[in-house]
Protein backbone atom coordinates (compact mmCIF):
# COMPACT_ATOMS: atom_id res chain seq x y z
CA UNK A 1 0.00 0.00 0.00
CA UNK A 2 1.21 3.31 -1.13
CA UNK A 3 2.96 5.66 -0.83
CA UNK A 4 5.61 3.51 -1.21
CA UNK A 5 8.13 5.96 0.79
CA UNK A 6 6.28 4.93 4.14
CA UNK A 7 6.72 1.45 3.88
CA UNK A 8 10.44 0.92 1.63
CA UNK A 9 13.47 3.23 2.68
CA UNK A 10 14.66 4.24 -0.94
CA UNK A 11 18.79 4.07 -0.83
CA UNK A 12 19.95 8.27 -2.02
CA UNK A 13 20.15 7.37 -5.40
CA UNK A 14 17.07 6.11 -6.20
CA UNK A 15 15.48 8.85 -4.39
CA UNK A 16 17.01 11.37 -6.34
CA UNK A 17 16.15 9.34 -9.48
CA UNK A 18 12.63 9.32 -8.53
CA UNK A 19 12.21 13.19 -8.00
CA UNK A 20 14.09 13.53 -10.69
CA UNK A 21 12.08 11.75 -13.13
CA UNK A 22 8.96 12.96 -11.51
CA UNK A 23 10.05 16.28 -12.43
CA UNK A 24 10.68 15.12 -15.79
CA UNK A 25 6.79 14.44 -16.13
CA UNK A 26 6.11 17.57 -14.37
CA UNK A 27 7.98 19.67 -17.02
CA UNK A 28 7.11 17.62 -19.57
CA UNK A 29 3.71 18.31 -19.35
CA UNK A 30 3.93 21.82 -18.46
CA UNK A 31 5.34 22.55 -21.59
CA UNK A 32 2.84 20.64 -23.86
CA UNK A 33 0.26 22.34 -22.55
CA UNK A 34 1.70 25.38 -23.33
CA UNK A 35 2.87 26.80 -19.87
CA UNK A 36 6.24 27.87 -21.63
CA UNK A 37 4.53 30.77 -22.89
CA UNK A 38 3.91 34.20 -20.35
CA UNK A 39 1.57 35.32 -22.61
CA UNK A 40 -0.77 32.19 -23.07
CA UNK A 41 -0.58 32.22 -19.12
CA UNK A 42 -1.32 35.66 -18.96
CA UNK A 43 -4.41 35.18 -21.22
CA UNK A 44 -5.92 33.55 -17.86
CA UNK A 45 -6.32 37.13 -16.42
CA UNK A 46 -7.37 38.91 -19.98
CA UNK A 47 -9.74 36.24 -21.00
CA UNK A 48 -8.34 35.85 -24.15
CA UNK A 49 -6.85 32.14 -23.29
CA UNK A 50 -7.64 30.16 -20.90
CA UNK A 51 -5.41 26.77 -20.69
CA UNK A 52 -4.44 27.95 -17.20
CA UNK A 53 -7.64 27.04 -15.78
CA UNK A 54 -8.32 24.07 -17.40
CA UNK A 55 -4.96 22.54 -17.29
CA UNK A 56 -4.62 23.63 -13.55
CA UNK A 57 -8.31 22.25 -12.16
CA UNK A 58 -7.91 19.44 -14.62
CA UNK A 59 -4.28 18.24 -12.65
CA UNK A 60 -6.11 18.87 -9.97
CA UNK A 61 -9.44 16.75 -10.32
CA UNK A 62 -7.82 13.95 -11.77
CA UNK A 63 -5.36 13.35 -9.04
CA UNK A 64 -8.17 13.82 -6.46
CA UNK A 65 -10.47 11.62 -7.60
CA UNK A 66 -7.11 9.18 -8.29
CA UNK A 67 -6.07 9.09 -4.93
CA UNK A 68 -9.56 9.32 -3.08
CA UNK A 69 -10.06 5.90 -5.64
CA UNK A 70 -6.75 4.50 -4.89
CA UNK A 71 -7.60 5.29 -0.94
CA UNK A 72 -11.07 3.39 -1.42
CA UNK A 73 -9.38 0.61 -3.42
CA UNK A 74 -6.57 0.28 -0.06
CA UNK A 75 -3.80 0.77 -3.01
CA UNK A 76 -2.85 4.40 -1.40
CA UNK A 77 -2.76 5.11 2.77
CA UNK A 78 -3.93 8.98 2.60
CA UNK A 79 -3.45 9.74 6.43
CA UNK A 80 0.49 9.40 5.06
CA UNK A 81 0.13 11.95 2.54
CA UNK A 82 1.02 15.47 3.47
CA UNK A 83 -1.24 17.66 3.89
CA UNK A 84 -0.70 21.29 3.77
CA UNK A 85 -0.35 22.81 7.01
CA UNK A 86 -2.20 26.13 7.07
CA UNK A 87 -1.62 29.13 8.98
CA UNK A 88 -3.94 31.20 7.67
CA UNK A 89 -2.46 34.98 7.44
CA UNK A 90 0.13 33.53 5.74
CA UNK A 91 -1.69 31.67 3.20
CA UNK A 92 -3.61 34.60 2.18
CA UNK A 93 -0.92 37.44 2.31
CA UNK A 94 1.86 35.03 0.23
CA UNK A 95 -1.14 34.40 -2.47
CA UNK A 96 -1.85 37.95 -3.14
CA UNK A 97 1.91 38.83 -3.41
CA UNK A 98 2.29 35.55 -5.39
CA UNK A 99 -0.79 37.28 -7.70
CA UNK A 100 0.83 40.31 -8.28
CA UNK A 101 4.20 38.45 -9.32
CA UNK A 102 2.06 36.30 -11.50
CA UNK A 103 0.58 39.27 -13.54
CA UNK A 104 4.24 41.09 -13.58
CA UNK A 105 6.39 38.24 -14.96
CA UNK A 106 3.59 36.16 -16.74
CA UNK A 107 5.05 32.55 -14.74
CA UNK A 108 5.04 31.16 -11.90
CA UNK A 109 7.74 28.62 -10.71
CA UNK A 110 7.35 25.78 -12.43
CA UNK A 111 6.28 26.73 -15.19
CA UNK A 112 9.29 29.63 -15.42
CA UNK A 113 11.50 27.13 -14.37
CA UNK A 114 9.69 24.65 -18.09
CA UNK A 115 9.92 27.86 -20.01
CA UNK A 116 13.71 28.93 -19.30
CA UNK A 117 14.17 24.94 -20.19
CA UNK A 118 13.04 25.64 -24.02
CA UNK A 119 14.93 28.79 -24.36
CA UNK A 120 12.88 31.53 -23.31
CA UNK A 121 14.94 34.56 -21.69
CA UNK A 122 12.08 35.71 -19.93
CA UNK A 123 11.34 33.15 -18.06
CA UNK A 124 15.38 33.26 -17.42
CA UNK A 125 15.08 36.35 -15.89
CA UNK A 126 12.17 35.58 -13.90
CA UNK A 127 13.49 32.50 -12.20
CA UNK A 128 16.64 35.03 -11.53
CA UNK A 129 14.25 37.16 -9.62
CA UNK A 130 12.74 34.45 -7.91
CA UNK A 131 15.78 33.32 -6.76
CA UNK A 132 16.52 37.28 -5.48
CA UNK A 133 12.90 36.57 -4.21
CA UNK A 134 14.39 33.39 -1.85
CA UNK A 135 17.31 35.16 -0.62
CA UNK A 136 14.93 38.56 0.14
CA UNK A 137 12.76 36.36 2.37
CA UNK A 138 15.86 34.29 4.24
CA UNK A 139 17.33 37.78 4.90
CA UNK A 140 14.05 39.48 5.52
CA UNK A 141 13.00 36.44 7.69
CA UNK A 142 13.54 38.06 11.22
CA UNK A 143 10.92 40.94 10.40
CA UNK A 144 7.97 38.87 9.44
CA UNK A 145 8.61 35.75 11.02
CA UNK A 146 5.15 36.56 13.23
CA UNK A 147 3.22 36.87 9.98
CA UNK A 148 4.34 33.83 8.93
CA UNK A 149 3.51 31.77 11.63
CA UNK A 150 0.31 33.52 12.79
CA UNK A 151 -2.97 32.11 13.00
CA UNK A 152 -1.51 27.97 12.49
CA UNK A 153 -4.65 26.22 12.27
CA UNK A 154 -2.36 22.78 11.74
CA UNK A 155 -3.03 19.87 8.60
CA UNK A 156 -6.63 20.71 7.97
CA UNK A 157 -8.76 19.39 5.39
CA UNK A 158 -11.72 21.63 4.10
CA UNK A 159 -14.00 18.79 3.85
CA UNK A 160 -13.47 17.95 7.46
CA UNK A 161 -13.72 21.98 8.65
CA UNK A 162 -16.89 21.64 6.58
CA UNK A 163 -18.35 18.74 8.05
CA UNK A 164 -18.25 16.88 4.76
CA UNK A 165 -16.98 13.74 3.73
CA UNK A 166 -14.20 13.43 1.31
CA UNK A 167 -16.07 12.11 -1.37
CA UNK A 168 -18.65 14.45 -1.33
CA UNK A 169 -16.57 17.11 -1.46
CA UNK A 170 -14.63 16.03 -4.36
CA UNK A 171 -18.23 15.58 -6.36
CA UNK A 172 -18.70 19.07 -5.74
CA UNK A 173 -15.11 20.27 -6.77
CA UNK A 174 -15.51 18.01 -9.83
CA UNK A 175 -18.72 19.96 -10.83
CA UNK A 176 -17.08 23.32 -9.88
CA UNK A 177 -14.67 22.60 -12.22
CA UNK A 178 -17.32 21.50 -15.21
CA UNK A 179 -18.60 25.05 -14.35
CA UNK A 180 -15.46 26.86 -14.59
CA UNK A 181 -14.59 24.88 -17.37
CA UNK A 182 -17.77 26.19 -19.55
CA UNK A 183 -17.17 29.55 -18.42
CA UNK A 184 -13.81 29.52 -19.86
CA UNK A 185 -14.54 28.09 -23.11
CA UNK A 186 -17.56 31.47 -23.09
CA UNK A 187 -14.72 33.73 -21.76
CA UNK A 188 -12.23 32.53 -24.75
CA UNK A 189 -15.36 33.59 -27.53
CA UNK A 190 -15.86 36.77 -25.62
CA UNK A 191 -12.35 37.97 -24.92
CA UNK A 192 -11.08 36.61 -28.01
CA UNK A 193 -7.59 38.36 -29.14
CA UNK A 194 -6.90 36.97 -32.73
CA UNK A 195 -4.02 39.26 -33.17
CA UNK A 196 -2.05 37.69 -29.83
CA UNK A 197 -3.30 33.81 -29.55
CA UNK A 198 -1.84 33.72 -33.57
CA UNK A 199 1.41 34.84 -32.36
CA UNK A 200 1.69 32.22 -29.11
CA UNK B 1 7.05 24.38 -38.22
CA UNK B 2 6.56 24.27 -34.49
CA UNK B 3 3.72 22.01 -33.78
CA UNK B 4 0.31 22.93 -31.58
CA UNK B 5 0.23 22.57 -28.03
CA UNK B 6 -1.42 19.68 -26.69
CA UNK B 7 -5.37 20.01 -25.90
CA UNK B 8 -5.59 21.45 -22.30
CA UNK B 9 -7.39 19.13 -20.97
CA UNK B 10 -5.15 16.48 -22.15
CA UNK B 11 -2.27 18.25 -20.92
CA UNK B 12 -3.99 18.26 -17.26
CA UNK B 13 -4.61 14.71 -17.10
CA UNK B 14 -1.06 14.20 -18.01
CA UNK B 15 -0.28 16.81 -15.12
CA UNK B 16 -2.62 15.45 -12.92
CA UNK B 17 -1.43 11.71 -13.34
CA UNK B 18 1.95 12.89 -12.72
CA UNK B 19 0.78 14.13 -9.56
CA UNK B 20 -0.84 11.56 -8.28
CA UNK B 21 2.36 9.07 -9.06
CA UNK B 22 4.52 11.74 -6.87
CA UNK B 23 1.68 10.98 -3.98
CA UNK B 24 2.10 7.33 -4.54
CA UNK B 25 5.78 7.24 -4.54
CA UNK B 26 7.06 9.98 -2.32
CA UNK B 27 3.81 10.33 -0.13
CA UNK B 28 4.26 14.15 -1.30
CA UNK B 29 2.83 16.39 -4.19
CA UNK B 30 4.45 18.36 -6.66
CA UNK B 31 6.70 21.59 -6.17
CA UNK B 32 8.83 24.48 -7.40
CA UNK B 33 9.54 27.19 -5.34
CA UNK B 34 10.98 24.94 -2.08
CA UNK B 35 13.94 24.17 -4.75
CA UNK B 36 14.76 27.32 -5.53
CA UNK B 37 14.85 27.96 -1.92
CA UNK B 38 16.91 25.25 -1.53
CA UNK B 39 19.49 26.95 -4.39
CA UNK B 40 19.88 29.81 -2.75
CA UNK B 41 19.91 28.76 0.86
CA UNK B 42 22.99 26.05 -0.45
CA UNK B 43 24.48 29.32 -2.33
CA UNK B 44 24.56 31.24 1.03
CA UNK B 45 25.74 28.00 2.94
CA UNK B 46 28.71 28.13 0.41
CA UNK B 47 29.79 31.75 0.41
CA UNK B 48 29.19 33.13 4.13
CA UNK B 49 28.69 29.47 6.20
CA UNK B 50 28.57 32.29 9.54
CA UNK B 51 25.99 34.13 8.52
CA UNK B 52 24.16 30.66 7.71
CA UNK B 53 25.00 29.27 10.63
CA UNK B 54 23.92 32.51 12.85
CA UNK B 55 20.07 33.07 11.11
CA UNK B 56 17.33 31.30 12.77
CA UNK B 57 16.37 30.76 8.89
CA UNK B 58 19.74 29.07 7.52
CA UNK B 59 20.72 27.66 10.08
CA UNK B 60 18.16 24.97 9.98
CA UNK B 61 19.05 23.81 7.01
CA UNK B 62 22.45 22.67 7.90
CA UNK B 63 21.52 20.82 10.89
CA UNK B 64 23.38 17.43 11.07
CA UNK B 65 25.52 18.25 8.09
CA UNK B 66 22.94 17.92 5.74
CA UNK B 67 23.32 19.66 2.29
CA UNK B 68 20.89 21.26 0.95
CA UNK B 69 21.45 20.39 -2.83
CA UNK B 70 21.19 17.03 -2.12
CA UNK B 71 17.13 17.45 -2.07
CA UNK B 72 14.38 15.99 -3.32
CA UNK B 73 12.96 19.42 -4.49
CA UNK B 74 16.25 20.11 -6.05
CA UNK B 75 16.52 17.23 -8.21
CA UNK B 76 12.37 17.46 -9.32
CA UNK B 77 13.82 21.27 -10.59
CA UNK B 78 16.39 19.71 -12.62
CA UNK B 79 14.02 17.08 -14.01
CA UNK B 80 11.40 20.01 -15.28
CA UNK B 81 13.91 21.56 -17.60
CA UNK B 82 14.63 18.31 -18.47
CA UNK B 83 11.28 17.25 -19.26
CA UNK B 84 10.95 21.05 -20.60
CA UNK B 85 13.60 20.26 -23.12
CA UNK B 86 12.59 17.07 -23.94
CA UNK B 87 8.70 18.63 -25.14
CA UNK B 88 10.02 21.25 -26.60
CA UNK B 89 12.62 19.38 -28.57
CA UNK B 90 9.49 16.81 -29.54
CA UNK B 91 7.22 19.73 -30.82
CA UNK B 92 10.62 21.93 -32.11
CA UNK B 93 9.45 24.82 -30.26
CA UNK B 94 13.52 25.00 -28.43
CA UNK B 95 14.18 28.73 -29.52
CA UNK B 96 15.78 31.70 -27.44
CA UNK B 97 13.51 34.49 -27.49
CA UNK B 98 11.94 37.11 -25.02
CA UNK B 99 8.56 36.38 -25.31
CA UNK B 100 6.42 39.82 -25.18
CA UNK B 101 3.50 41.91 -26.11
CA UNK B 102 5.24 43.93 -29.26
CA UNK B 103 3.89 47.13 -28.08
CA UNK B 104 6.45 47.17 -25.29
CA UNK B 105 10.30 47.34 -25.49
CA UNK B 106 12.61 43.79 -24.59
CA UNK B 107 13.74 45.94 -21.39
CA UNK B 108 10.63 46.77 -19.90
CA UNK B 109 9.30 42.92 -20.09
CA UNK B 110 12.50 41.47 -18.36
CA UNK B 111 12.38 44.43 -15.98
CA UNK B 112 8.85 42.88 -15.28
CA UNK B 113 9.69 39.54 -15.47
CA UNK B 114 12.48 40.01 -13.13
CA UNK B 115 9.88 41.53 -10.57
CA UNK B 116 7.53 39.02 -10.99
CA UNK B 117 10.09 36.29 -10.01
CA UNK B 118 11.12 38.25 -7.03
CA UNK B 119 6.99 38.98 -5.82
CA UNK B 120 6.09 35.11 -6.52
CA UNK B 121 8.95 33.80 -4.75
CA UNK B 122 9.20 35.88 -1.98
CA UNK B 123 4.96 35.25 -1.65
CA UNK B 124 5.62 31.57 -2.02
CA UNK B 125 7.93 31.20 0.75
CA UNK B 126 5.72 33.23 3.16
CA UNK B 127 2.44 31.24 2.27
CA UNK B 128 4.85 28.03 2.71
CA UNK B 129 4.28 26.65 -1.38
CA UNK B 130 3.78 28.52 -5.01
CA UNK B 131 0.81 27.52 -7.35
CA UNK B 132 2.47 23.86 -7.63
CA UNK B 133 3.36 22.76 -3.77
CA UNK B 134 0.53 24.93 -2.27
CA UNK B 135 -2.38 25.39 -4.86
CA UNK B 136 -2.16 22.31 -7.13
CA UNK B 137 -0.58 19.34 -4.58
CA UNK B 138 -2.67 21.27 -1.83
CA UNK B 139 -6.11 20.65 -3.41
CA UNK B 140 -5.40 17.30 -4.61
CA UNK B 141 -5.15 16.11 -0.62
CA UNK B 142 -8.33 18.52 0.48
CA UNK B 143 -6.02 21.03 2.25
CA UNK B 144 -7.90 24.09 3.18
CA UNK B 145 -4.42 25.91 2.92
CA UNK B 146 -4.06 24.80 -0.98
CA UNK B 147 -7.78 26.19 -1.39
CA UNK B 148 -6.81 29.06 0.07
CA UNK B 149 -3.85 29.69 -1.21
CA UNK B 150 -4.89 28.68 -4.88
CA UNK B 151 -7.88 31.61 -3.99
CA UNK B 152 -5.69 34.45 -3.26
CA UNK B 153 -3.34 33.74 -5.91
CA UNK B 154 -5.64 33.56 -8.82
CA UNK B 155 -8.12 36.48 -6.99
CA UNK B 156 -4.74 38.85 -7.16
CA UNK B 157 -4.00 38.44 -10.40
CA UNK B 158 -6.89 39.44 -11.45
CA UNK B 159 -7.37 41.83 -9.37
CA UNK B 160 -3.69 43.67 -10.50
CA UNK B 161 -4.09 42.64 -13.82
CA UNK B 162 -6.08 46.26 -15.26
CA UNK B 163 -2.96 47.37 -13.97
CA UNK B 164 -0.53 45.78 -15.93
CA UNK B 165 -2.46 45.37 -18.96
CA UNK B 166 -0.38 47.36 -21.06
CA UNK B 167 2.32 44.49 -20.60
CA UNK B 168 -0.02 41.79 -21.98
CA UNK B 169 -2.63 43.20 -24.24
Amino acid sequence: MGPISSSFIFPEWLEMLAAFLIGTGFGFALEQGGFSSSRKLAGMFYGYDTTVLKVFFTAAIVALIGSQLMSYLGLLNLNQVYVNEFYVAASIVGGVIMGAGFIMGGFCPGTGICALSIGKIDAMIFVAGGLTGAFLFAESYPLIQDLANASYRGPVRINESLGLSSGLFTLIIVAAAALMFWIAELAEKRFARPDITAEI
Amino acid sequence: MKKNYMNPYLAGTMLGIVLLLAMFISGRGLGASGGIKYCVVSVVGAVDRQHASNSVYYNKYFENGQKPLKNWLVLEIFGIVAGGFISGAVSKRLTFKIEKSPKISNKRRLIFAFLGGVFFVYGAQLARGCTSGAALSGMAVLSTAGFVTMIAIFGSAFAFAWFFRKNWI
